[in-house]
């Protein structure tokens, strides 16, 4: 209801003024007073408002420094984050003194040369050297800002290192899975044609390929079954393209189940084939402070994206393809709510940053960050409760050179 | 529909007497025109109608950002039970909210609105034609604006709501009725729209560029042209190139959402279900959408750039500074426009090398933005300044696209755009740079030429009213907006209170959203000044703002042809303000160059 009023109160304001400004037409209007002639009296208001526009300007972005300043995003708790800050840093340091400089000028001069009809503008179209500056000092200071940023990029952007441990993010409207490594240290293959209910994440076993055929199979069978009755014919119409549909995908899944088998056949142990039972699929999101991660990336539906802003870490999880992002935390959960924050109930916050639908605003997992220790001790109990229990001691054929990651890369496009 | 109504541009002189003694229609005259000016100013008030559409849209979803969940009877009033029980914004209303609003507000508004009004109105007065080289496609063009405005107005009203993507349309949300309740028929219409869209902006570019190169009246060298007519042929050059690859973007989307192609699907498995569609990439579309997207946004700049050149120069009484690096600049924008998409997808995955070049091309577009703004700045050093609103409005345009460029560098720089990228750090960043500084460049070309477009004045003092309350509103809107980025929050939210990390900065959406309702009721003060000037505003006078280009040596009147004589010969620069040895402080472009008279 307060707001109703502030809301009519702005209304009345605002009619006020164009009733105001009507009344001052009319008048100047008897006075014979033409509307392109700007009186010395408008034109001075008009100057004298932009002397102290640039007053409020400032002082508004003061306020919200001094009032909001210490809202933002608090020191960045990776070594990722820790490069991006300084190059961000480095960057406010031009970009200020830059917007001060060109505003005071802007506005000074707006203000100071106002109309007068006893002046003449200076005749002024051009000077080469004055433009040669500045197109050369912008230049050079972009240049500066271009490679130490590209120095940045690279060093965020550069391959993880070969012994970087595995995660996998997982996402779909609107939540986040993860996915570790089990003690082969390798993550699964994966194909989104095996998604049911027990396997969220599509992972390729021989098992969850036979699981998956039987599902199908099941529900063909019990389709055609409603097929035999008596039925409308658009229903009729719906369960023969239903079933024409599980037709092609038992084809896929069968051709996928060949592929397994070749591969398992030509890489052995390094199969990513193989290496899917023991994965460990959590709503937990952990990871191990000073190590450094690589995070791969997934979506099961459409476009999302996982943004970790205290870590100053982003990228899409784009459905058909595998992105990555690595990062290295500094700060542990404990010491970030002990020291940092100054609150128990601080968490990092993976949210999702990429438009996804009615919920997106709500698609968020916390990230644990620990000590390597109590990390190794939640993965051990994490390990209990893999993909699949192991039924048999798997054989281990011989090793080849071609890599788990060159397969699943292949793999998923 | 009067197609015989004018040949006018054939054959300057000769026969032209013939036309304007002719009595058109109603229809042939308000509704099919063929002449520029009319159609010019049909865009205008579509675009002012369809700009209210959004501003009513912005104020909604303000409304609940700044109090998450509440009723409103606004809300309901315009949405309804279905989508604001009790007043409260349903969520996928939201997604659909902001994404209309930035369609309408980026292709409507300030490609449609702002091209297509002052293209049409200043490019044959400017250059001395006429009118442009076809008046028929000309009309065309304003039809199918006017068409697609009115199937994305009918998007609003179907099952499941207007197209809910975001106005980048990413696929597969907008592919897949199934993710979103807005990618079913919505989405179908918004991409009918869009094509609509695109023929006519096609239809209104080639005949810009075809009028400025062909129809230019003699001693209108191209180095004697306005700085709106350069900015607006490179703008039409960049539709050109542009506009034809969204639509192959949004015709293969179409593919992918009727035929089951999947040129931008694989792998997919949504409710419940794994689709057969594999092999595509959703990011080709973001490459082929921002193909267009970037140029896009210079589209919509350069106008208000060459607008703004010109009402500076006119109003501080001396020339613009630096009239060729003015041009280089725009040249230099043009061409470096299209090498920079990239700069919108460094977290897509791609390839960091690719992601490194595109820094770099982005980065460079600061320095012929560097070269106009220091420009603007030095003409008005030493200036004689008459603040006519259009004046103020160029002003405000300096000091928004100062200070939208100037985020722009943190955000081309990949390793930081990790850090901001789509949080409302960008929003405030394209706002500031992209929507303030063309609406302000549009406010200023509406009053410096509204005395040619209807032969009429509108009020100063209102225009005062309106300059500076919409420039208050404009950075009390958009400037908290930088922090609340800063502090990690994502755009496209419903709403901030399902993480406690924002607790620190929501109260910041109420301060935004009080001055985008005080903002949005200058724009009445607008509106209202606007259409009663054209009723019952003072008639205009020929030359009001004594000017020196070509289109105030036309007659009040609008005329067919424009001129009712021959059509003037032009010996110099628009640019002559305060010359040396003249008596006025202004020289019209058909004056004469005296004896021994250096050009500029």
């Amino acid at each position: 209801m307060s707001k109703l009023l502030i809301l009519i109160v702005v209304v009345l304001g605002i009619l006020a003024v164009a009733q105001l400004a009507r009344v001052y037409e009319l008048t100047s209007r008897l006075r014979g007073k033409r509307e392109e002639e700007i009186s010395d009296a408008d034109n001075r208001m008009n100057a004298t408002l932009m002397w102290l526009f640039p007053f409020a300007y400032f002082g508004f972005f003061l306020w919200l420094v001094v009032k909001y300043g210490d809202k933002m995003l608090p020191v960045a708790a990776s070594t990722q984050g820790e490069a991006t800050d300084a190059l961000l840093d480095f960057n406010w340091w031009i970009l200020i003194l830059v917007f001060i400089l060109t505003n005071v000028l802007l506005f000074y001069f707006a203000g100071k040369y106002v109309f007068s009809k006893d002046r003449r503008a200076h005749w002024y179209p051009h000077n080469n050297k004055l433009e040669l500056l500045w197109t050369v000092v912008p230049a050079g200071v972009l240049a500066v800002i271009i490679i130490y940023g590209l120095t940045t990029w690279s060093h965020i952007t550069s391959p993880a290192s070969p012994d970087a441990m595995q995660v996998e993010l997982y996402a779909k409207q609107f939540d986040w899975t993860a996915r570790y490594p089990g003690s082969d240290g390798m993550l699964g293959a994966t194909d989104y044609r095996l998604i049911n209910g027990t396997n969220p994440l599509g992972i390729v076993t021989a098992t969850s390929i036979e699981t998956r055929l039987a599902e199908i199979e099941q529900e063909i069978a019990d389709a055609e079954a409603q097929l035999s009755g008596v039925l409308p014919d658009d229903q009729r119409h719906e369960l023969q393209e239903r079933i024409d549909y599980l037709g092609r995908m038992t084809a896929r899944i069968i051709n996928l189940r060949g592929v397994m088998e070749q591969d398992i056949k030509a890489n052995g142990a390094a199969s990513t084939y193989l290496h899917g039972a023991d994965d460990v699929v959590t709503k937990d999101f952990y990871l191990p402070v000073h190590k450094e991660t690589s995070i791969l990336i997934r979506s099961r539906d459409i476009i999302h994206s996982a943004f970790i802003p205290h870590l100053r870490v982003q990228m899409n999880a784009v459905p058909g393809m595998t992105t990555h992002m690595k990062v290295t935390p500094t700060i542990t959960t404990d010491s970030m709510r002990t020291y940092v924050m100054q609150d128990d109930k601080f968490d990092f916050i993976l949210l999702c940053n990429k438009i996804c639908g009615a919920s997106h605003y709500n698609m968020q997992m916390p990230l644990i960050v620990t000590p390597p220790a109590e990390f190794d001790a939640w993965l051990a109990e994490a390990n209990k409760k893999p993909f699949e229990a192991p039924a048999t001691p798997e054989a281990t054929p011989p090793a080849t050179d071609s890599t788990a990651t060159a397969v699943m890369a292949e793999h998923a496009n | 529909m009067g197609a015989h109504a004018h040949t006018a541009h054939a054959g300057h002189e000769a026969g032209h007497h013939e036309h304007h003694h002719h009595e058109e229609s109603f229809v042939s005259k308000y509704v099919f025109s063929h002449d520029h000016k009319m159609i010019g100013k049909q865009f205008l008030v579509t675009a002012i109608v369809m700009a209210w559409v959004a501003v009513i849209m912005s104020l909604i979803f303000r409304l609940q950002l700044a109090w998450p969940n509440e009723g409103f009877a606004f809300t309901n009033f315009f949405l309804g039970d279905k989508w604001a029980p009790g007043g409260v914004l349903d969520p996928n209303m939201y997604l659909a909210l902001v994404t209309i609003h930035g369609t309408i507000m980026v292709f409507f508004v300030l490609t449609g609105g702002l091209s297509g009004t002052f293209a049409n109105l200043l490019i044959p007065l400017q250059i001395g034609a006429r009118d442009m080289a076809s008046g028929f496609i000309n009309m065309l063009s304003y039809w199918f604006f006017f068409l697609s405005s009115v199937v994305m107005l009918a998007s609003l009203f179907v099952e499941g709501g207007p197209a809910s993507a975001g106005w980048t349309v990413y696929p597969p949300l907008s592919a897949l009725p199934k993710a979103i309740p807005g990618s079913g028929a919505g989405m179908t219409l918004w991409l009918v729209s869009m094509t609509l869209f695109i023929a006519s902006s096609l239809m209104g570019g080639l005949n810009y560029v075809a009028t400025i190169l062909n129809l230019r009246t003699k001693g209108m060298k191209m180095t004697r042209l306005p700085l709106t007519i350069w900015a607006l042929l490179l703008t039409a050059v960049l539709g050109i190139l542009s506009f034809p690859v969204l639509l192959s973007a949004a015709l293969l989307l179409l593919l992918d959402r009727t035929l089951g192609t999947s040129f931008y699907l694989s792998d997919i498995h949504l409710a419940g279900e794994a689709m057969e569609q594999t092999g595509g990439s959703p990011v080709l579309f973001q490459h082929l959408f921002w193909f267009l997207g970037h140029p896009e946004v210079y589209i919509v700049l350069l106008p208000a750039l060459g607008i703004t050149s010109e009402i500076i120069s006119t109003n501080a009484r001396k020339p613009i500074f630096g009239y060729r690096a003015m041009i280089g600049s725009i040249l230099a924008i043009g061409f470096l426009s299209f090498i920079v998409w990239g700069h919108h997808m460094f977290v897509t995955g791609m390839n960091p090398f690719l992601g490194s070049v595109f820094v770099a091309t982005t980065l460079l577009i600061a320095i012929p933005s560097a070269v106009k703004v220091f420009n603007y700045i030095t003409t008005l050093w030493r200036g004689n300044i008459i603040f006519t609103p259009a004046m103020l409005f160029s002003i405000g345009l300096v000091a928004t696209f100062i200070a939208g460029g100037l985020t722009g560098i943190i955000l081309a720089d990949s390793a930081l755009d990790i850090a901001v990228h789509d949080t409302y750090f960008v929003v405030a960043h394209f706002h500031i740079v992209m929507g303030m500084s063309a609406i302000f460049g549009m406010f200023a070309g509406i009053y410096h030429w509204f005395p040619k477009m209807y032969g009429k004045m509108m009020n100063t003092k209102l225009g005062y009213a309106h300059f500076w309350i919409t420039f208050i509103c404009a950075f009390g809107v958009f400037f908290p907006m930088h922090f609340i980025g800063l502090a990690g929050a994502p755009r496209r939210y419903y709403n901030y209170t399902e993480f406690p990390m924002f607790d620190g900065v929501v109260d910041l959406n109420v301060v935004v959203t009080v001055f985008a309702i005080v903002g949005a009721l200058a724009q009445v003060i607008f509106t209202y000044n606007f259409f009663y000037s054209v009723y019952r505003g003072p008639k205009a006078v020929q030359n009001p703002w004594k000017s020196n280009t070509l289109e105030w040596t036309t007659p009040v009147e609008h005329i067919h042809g424009n001129w009712p004589g021959p059509i003037p010969v032009v010996h110099r620069w628009p640019y002559d303000y305060s010359k040396p040895g003249k008596p006025e402080d202004w020289v019209s472009q058909i004056t004469p160059l005296e004896h021994g008279e250096e050009e500029h």
